[in-house]
């Protein structure tokens, strides 16, 4: 797609600017992601769409382009659309038209790809974009639009030959267009980790990178602080958010040095490679993108009724931006924690389950720290945990009524994760319970002070010395003493004043 | 409107069509002979009509999200000059 050069205008921030030999550049950065339709059936045939099946073995007649052949339209796949535009904040078109992008590729039987060019099922909308530190920016979306997937080609199984498999050729993809409003890779990562969060809270693109199902192109130029933009090049088919980072910083340098060294930036198409953390010119795909669009002869325009629209539109999620807001306003979270959670639905969920009649801080606290932490160590999906909300709600009741120490939480937590146990379970079976009887803390106290009469003397110049006593009674209580009741009979006992 | 002979070439090259350049000037005069027939319409008065890309007022049809075909790895391939493992198989195409 072409871009309108229609942007928000905004001052750039110095942290943004790359520092050149001359001056200071400012990038300007527009994705555009292709995000496959979660869908059992392809785009205009009945052809299943699963990942990882024997090549060529869910190509339809129609997707192979055998003569005579003709698109019926996945009634589905047009709701997932609407469905998108309407999480987007977006208008939704209730006609839109169905061309031929013509190119010549072994991927493409058709020798056109099924898009819509001039009439996109959805316009204009808008994605919030959070960045460190709290900042958020809104990010322009021009356009969504229905198009045909094409096949896969392997360059690798031959030393002179290319495989291919239209497994993948028809299935639905959404092209989300953005505005170039984005003014550095922070700033990419950050919108493409939004659009792949509301993508899924809709259910409308499972947003799996690895399997190629969302990917992205990006549009980057540079030009010198105040100045008309420059000429862009687009970088193709990047699948990791940290790829579209390296790919940035990258390809922006590439086009300051360009220019400061008296070159000029050629409007092309780059590839990324990983390899390397580079980009390259790639052969065009068709000489000066003469596409000759042309509205597809097969296909009436799309048309559906307000509606239809509304009725998708009541059955629409929470969404990410208004999960935030609530989990703020209902639980006193800070915007980062919030944004932390909201980034999946599942991790929100589990939050809102822990937090429950609960203290919103500790519990927030909790399942941020100890819990993700937990998951991302040993590569867990929050389905694959093996610790509960439940259970991690009980583990807080614990601490909260003072039947275990923060200290031994930790310890607790690590052997839910292991064994999947109750945690008051543990905490029995394996005496973990804080002792706050004082008469039984006293107790020990008084034998590590008999025992210890020099140390005791030292204290007396030396009152720092008091920690290394606390060290020891919670060594002789293997931790279960309550430490502030230790600091304040000990102060008491060696006649400090205590800190409490 | 009329196509000179580059133009001519430029088309045969997107359709990947081989037209050597002693036939590109018949090709052309051909080409703009079918062009200002066409052109003819551009006299009929199309003020207030909305374009439209078909003649028949009826709507598009619209299918269910069901797998209703597949396994026809055979049939698909049949026709392929070559194939390999269940792959169409094609002169390389990177560099």
């Amino acid at each position: 797609m072409t871009m309108n050069v229609i942007m928000r205008d905004r001052e750039p921030r110095a942290e943004d600017l790359i520092k050149g030999e001359t001056g200071d550049w400012e990038i300007i950065l527009g994705l555009e992601v292709h995000a496959q339709v979660t869908s059992n059936a392809k785009l205009f045939s009945g052809a299943s769409t699963e990942f990882g099946a024997e090549p060529n073995t869910q190509v339809s007649l129609v997707d192979a382009a055998l003569p005579g052949m003709l698109p019926v339209i996945n009634a589905y796949c047009v709701e997932q659309a609407v469905r998108t535009g309407l999480g987007l904040q977006a208008k939704i078109n209730l006609r839109s038209v169905f061309d031929r992008k013509n190119y010549f590729y072994p991927d493409l039987p058709q020798g056109y790809q099924i898009s819509q060019f001039k009439h996109p099922i959805v316009g204009e909308g808008e994605v919030i974009i959070d960045l460190a530190g709290g900042r958020s920016e809104s990010v322009g979306i021009e356009r969504l639009h229905l198009e045909q997937d094409a096949g896969k080609s392997l360059h690798d199984q031959h030393p002179a030959m290319s495989y291919v498999d239209l497994n993948r050729s028809g299935v639905a993809l959404m092209e989300i267009v953005s505005r170039p409003d984005m003014r550095s890779s922070d700033e990419a990562r950050a919108y493409v980790t939004k659009l792949r969060t509301i993508l899924r809270y809709l259910g409308t693109c499972d947003g799996n990178m690895d399997e190629g199902s969302l990917r992205a192109d990006v549009n980057v130029s540079v030009r010198r602080v105040g100045e008309p933009l420059g000429t862009r090049c687009e970088i193709k088919n990047v699948n990791s958010i940290r790829f579209i980072g390296q790919a940035i910083e990258y390809e922006a340098r590439r086009q300051i040095e360009l220019i400061e060294e008296g070159g000029k930036v050629v409007q092309q198409t780059r590839l990324f490679d990983p390899k390397t953390g580079e980009t390259r010119s790639m052969r065009s795909k068709e000489e000066a993108h003469d596409y000759r669009y042309f509205p597809d002869p097969d296909l009436l325009p799309l048309e559906f009724t307000q509606e239809f629209v509304d009725h998708i539109k009541a059955t629409l999620p929470e969404l990410p931006d208004d999960k935030k807001a609530r989990l703020i306003a209902d639980y006193g979270l800070s915007p980062y924690d919030a944004t932390v959670l909201v980034g999946e639905s599942a991790r929100a969920d589990f939050f809102e389950a822990v937090a429950k009649g609960r203290d919103a801080k500790l519990a927030s606290n909790w399942v941020t720290g100890e819990f993700f932490g937990a998951l991302n160590r040993e590569g867990h999906s929050i389905e694959e945990s093996p610790v509960t909300a439940k259970q991690l709600g009980e583990l807080i009741d614990l601490i909260s009524d003072d039947t275990i120490s923060g200290r031994i939480a930790k310890q607790v937590f690590e052997s839910m994760y292991k064994t999947g146990r109750d945690p008051a379970k543990i905490v029995e079976e394996e005496g973990l319970r804080q002792v706050t009887d004082l008469s039984a803390i006293e107790a020990v106290i008084d034998e590590v002070l008999a025992a210890n009469p020099d140390k005791v003397e030292q204290t007396k110049v030396k009152p720092a010395l008091v920690a290394w006593f606390v060290g020891q009674v919670m060594k002789s209580t293997s931790g279960k003493a309550n430490p502030q009741v230790v600091n304040k009979i000990l102060a008491a006992k060696l006649g400090l004043s205590s800190d409490d | 409107m009329s196509v000179d002979q580059n133009t001519v070439r430029h088309i045969a090259r997107l359709a990947r069509i081989a037209v050597r350049d002693d036939e590109l000037e018949a090709l052309a005069n051909e080409l703009n002979g079918i062009l200002s027939w066409v052109e003819q319409l551009g006299e009929v008065d199309t003020d207030g009509v909305e374009p439209m890309t078909g003649a028949v007022e009826m709507v598009m049809k619209w299918r269910e999200d069901k797998v209703t075909t597949g396994n026809l790895q055979k049939e698909v391939t049949a026709n392929a000059p070559g194939g390999d493992d269940g792959f169409f198989v094609v002169p390389k195409v990177v560099e």
